[in-house]
């Protein structure tokens, strides 16, 4: 079981249980927030006024880059990918999931994968410094000499074929090992989500691949796919990296839509409104995140009429999001409402994930994209999301499901005071670069222009409340797990398997026997 | 187990060789960067040793699953068992699928950009070898699916022909391409049309030796009789792959050599 905490490294090392390698993954996946988040932290010192003063400006292009490249491909991905692993299959009724040993070979990538990249940051020439984008020329052999930016792209190659594997796990066990009388209509919306950011890494991850590697033997076999040279293009980069990498946001944004469409549900004590819509709202988001890569790259010189389709199709994208923010809304209306940690994550993302989506829409405008391109709106934009919305949404999960995880709750006392210390130190934090990136602040530059003084001042003082803040997660998940309140099996009256069916903790193979599922409607009371 | 297993799925012991296989991969990574970037010896020592580590695991991997496979006996896998080894192998095609789709992309997009196709200063194969390449990866297209008829007729020595048969096609396929390779004027660093050729069909012919070491399995277990008429799960596999390196290199045919 994955919390006796009594077995040796080999026995994690070679598990095939879904709850050990999904608990593996949330380690994982938390020293990479610590590391990321310092990274972050000396970004912010730089900045706290104009001029040089903390870091030279080769080591904070590597602050930029690595910070990114961190939060995304080793912390968040991995922190949702933990928490599909672990309830995924207990939320279907399924004892594990389909490919248990290839699940193990997933997460076993990881740490091989990180350890290049972080090795990267002790080579000569330093890490790669280009932003997590990669951007060729400036990623190429000539601009990027050292074994930095090579490290960087083979440990995106793992986490890649780490993340495609993954997937095909994910999908197999959605669409075959449900238990009797589950039918898809049926699934809790967390196992909706993963399914369709399954879907997403599956198409896309593999372009990705295309794209790394075509970079990587532009660098070292002379070909010219990204060398005007030769006749090729650097725009053919961007094309192919956003075709991954906006589908990549989606992937780090859908499963949180499930994770807070659960707590609501549990916290609020009702079934979620609108379940059919839900469902298809993601599937929609999911296909339109698909075919609207090419807003990243407005500033390229792209046709006027393939710009005004990307800027539509981009838009179009607020209406299924739209869908799932009222949704939600009419879940907690009349519901009883109880204000735990979980919830407050949950409000909080609700509340600050849409000042995110609605500033999307402002930047998928292209008419006002070019103005804000590369500044400081777009930090801000994409903070809204990754933080608020993504992370926001993992803690919520944890502090929903980690007393399923352990059996033990963890502790309210501080996890309202991690909260609210969050929730205000993210605003003072990332609400001021709005205005910066207005002002024209651009992003990923050490030095900047004194005007802007004042508020990136502010920006660092809520960044390092923010970071040290966090501490406090770290504490309570080391305390509660020992000292925690005792939580019984249905921690917080849900009515999903994982509440209804199976102990805190779930036993080997999560159920004493096989539900049959007897609900008329997800998130209605079972009679068994 | 401490129950009765009261559901049909397969849920394996613990085993080693999956992380072994993942040490072998970052053994490869690791040696790489040192081959470029360090010491040449070095880099060359590790990724042999990482291959050597990759190969281990996969094998005992590989191995380890049909040895459960004929424990459980022929035709004796549970349904849902079968059924989602197939779901894996599609959406795997699917995933290589959407990789060749990141070249092919790069192919449209660097060739609508160039205002001649090919450039002037590339001197263009002839197309009797590629036609003759696809004449050859159409004809092991039917034997596999010969095999596969054959297969869930029972006739056990004819499917062992027809697979043979597939991957020596597969085999003369390698041949000709290799022969080609040796004789074009342009190499992958002269320009797009270099890059983009010898990506795509290099990737293509990497996808070819993978499908033929497949069959070269597959014939091997058909001749230990480890499948029956009703299940064969690895023929279906190997022959849909098997099908699809049949369809990208169609598709290369067309859009490289031919338009």
């Amino acid at each position: 079981m994955a919390t006796t905490g009594k077995k040796g490294f080999l026995h994690y090392l070679t598990t095939v249980n879904h709850k050990e390698i999904g608990v593996m993954y949330l380690m994982n996946s938390l020293v990479f927030f610590f590391i990321g988040g310092i990274m972050a932290l000396i970004i912010r010192t730089e900045l706290a006024a104009p001029g040089h003063q903390f870091v030279d400006g080769a080591f904070f292009n590597q602050m930029t880059a690595m910070h990114a490249t961190f939060m995304i491909f080793f912390a968040i991905i991995p922190a949702l990918i933990g928490l599909g692993n672990y309830f995924v299959p207990i939320m279907i009724g399924s004892p594990d999931m389909a490919f248990p040993r290839l699940n193990n070979w997933s997460f076993w990538l990881m740490p091989f994968s990180g350890a290049l990249m972080l090795g990267s940051l002790f080579v000569p020439g330093g890490s790669a410094a280009a932003g997590w984008t990669a951007y060729p020329p400036l990623t190429n052999a000539a601009y990027s000499q050292g074994a930095g930016m090579d490290m960087w792209i083979l440990a995106v190659h793992i986490a890649g074929a780490s993340s495609i594997l993954g997937t095909i796990n994910f999908i197999v066990t959605i669409l075959n090992m449900r238990a009797p009388g589950m039918s898809m209509f049926k699934m809790p919306l967390f196992s909706w989500s993963i399914l369709i950011t399954a879907w997403l890494q599956l198409v896309a991850t593999p372009v990705l691949a295309g794209a790394i590697t075509m970079l990587l033997t532009d660098r070292h076999f002379g070909t010219a796919f990204f060398n005007p040279a030769g006749g090729g293009d650097p725009v053919l980069f961007q094309h192919i990296f956003w075709f991954y990498s906006h589908p990549a946001v989606y992937i780090m944004i859908l499963p949180v839509f499930g994770i807070v469409s659960e707590v609501f549900s549990v916290h609020a004590r009702k079934p979620v409104f609108g379940y059919n819509s839900m469902v298809f709202a993601l599937a929609a988001i999911a296909i339109l995140g698909q075919l609207v890569w090419a807003h990243h790259m407005y500033s390229v010189g792209m046709d006027l009429t393939a710009q005004l389709i990307f800027m539509m199709m981009t838009m179009l994208i607020a209406v299924p999001t739209g869908i799932k923010v009222f949704n939600w809304l009419a879940t907690l209306w009349g519901g009883s409402i109880r204000f735990t940690t979980a919830m407050l994550f949950a409000l909080g993302f609700l509340l600050l994930f849409t000042i995110g989506g609605l500033s999307g829409v402002v930047l998928a405008s292209a008419p006002v994209d070019y103005m804000m391109h590369d500044t400081y709106y777009v930090v801000a934009h994409i903070h809204y999301v990754f933080v608020t919305g993504s992370f926001f949404g993992i803690m919520s999960g944890l502090y929903h499901w980690f007393p399923k995880i352990t059996g033990r709750y963890l502790s309210e006392r501080i996890g309202k005071i991690h909260f609210w210390l969050t929730f205000i130190s993210v605003n003072i934090t990332f609400f001021p670069m709005h205005f910066l990136g207005m002002m024209g602040m651009p992003r990923r530059i050490a030095d900047y222009n004194p005007i802007y003084a004042d508020l990136n001042l502010l920006c660092t003082i809520g960044a390092m409340v923010f970071g040290f803040t966090q501490i406090l997660i770290i504490y309570n998940v080391f305390y509660s797990k020992k000292y925690g309140k005792k939580a019984p099996a249905n921690a917080w009256g849900g009515q999903t398997l994982e509440w209804t069916h199976t102990s805190s903790p779930p036993h080997e193979h999560n159920f004493e026997k096989i539900p049959v599922v007897n609900q008329k409607h997800a998130y209605e009371p079972y009679t068994n | 187990m401490a129950h009765h297993q009261d559901h049909d799925f397969f849920i394996p012991a613990p085993s080693i060789w999956p992380p072994v296989a993942c040490l072998g991969a970052g053994l490869m990574a690791f040696g790489l960067i040192a081959l470029w970037h360090f010491s040449a010896l070095t880099g060359k020592v590790m990724m042999a040793a990482g291959l050597a580590t990759v190969l281990i695991g996969a094998f005992k991997w590989f191995g380890m699953l049909i040895a459960e496979s004929r424990a459980r006996g022929k035709g004796e896998h549970p349904f849902v068992v079968d059924l989602g080894n197939r779901y894996g192998m599609i959406l795997f095609i699917v995933s290589e699928v959407m990789f060749f789709a990141a070249f092919f992309a790069g192919y449209f997009f660097l060739r609508s950009g160039n205002p001649t196709w090919p450039p002037e200063n590339i001197a263009l194969l002839p197309v009797d070898l590629p036609i003759l390449g696809t004449l050859i990866l159409l004809t092991s297209g039917a034997t596999v699916t010969w095999a596969h008829h054959s297969i869930v007729h029972a006739r056990k020595g004819e499917t062992i022909v027809a697979t043979t048969l597939t991957w020596q096609l597969g085999l003369i396929f390698l041949a000709l391409q290799a022969f080609e390779y040796s004789h074009a004027a342009y190499s992958i660093s002269s320009g797009v049309y270099g890059t983009t050729f010898f990506m795509l069909t290099g990737f293509h012919g990497f996808h070819v030796l993978v499908g033929t070491l497949m069959l070269m399995l597959l014939t091997r277990r058909l001749i230990q009789g480890d499948f029956n008429e009703k299940q064969h799960f690895y023929f279906e596999a190997t022959a849909w792959y098997w099908h699809f390196v049949d369809v990208v290199w169609v598709g290369l045919f067309l859009f490289v050599y031919i338009l």
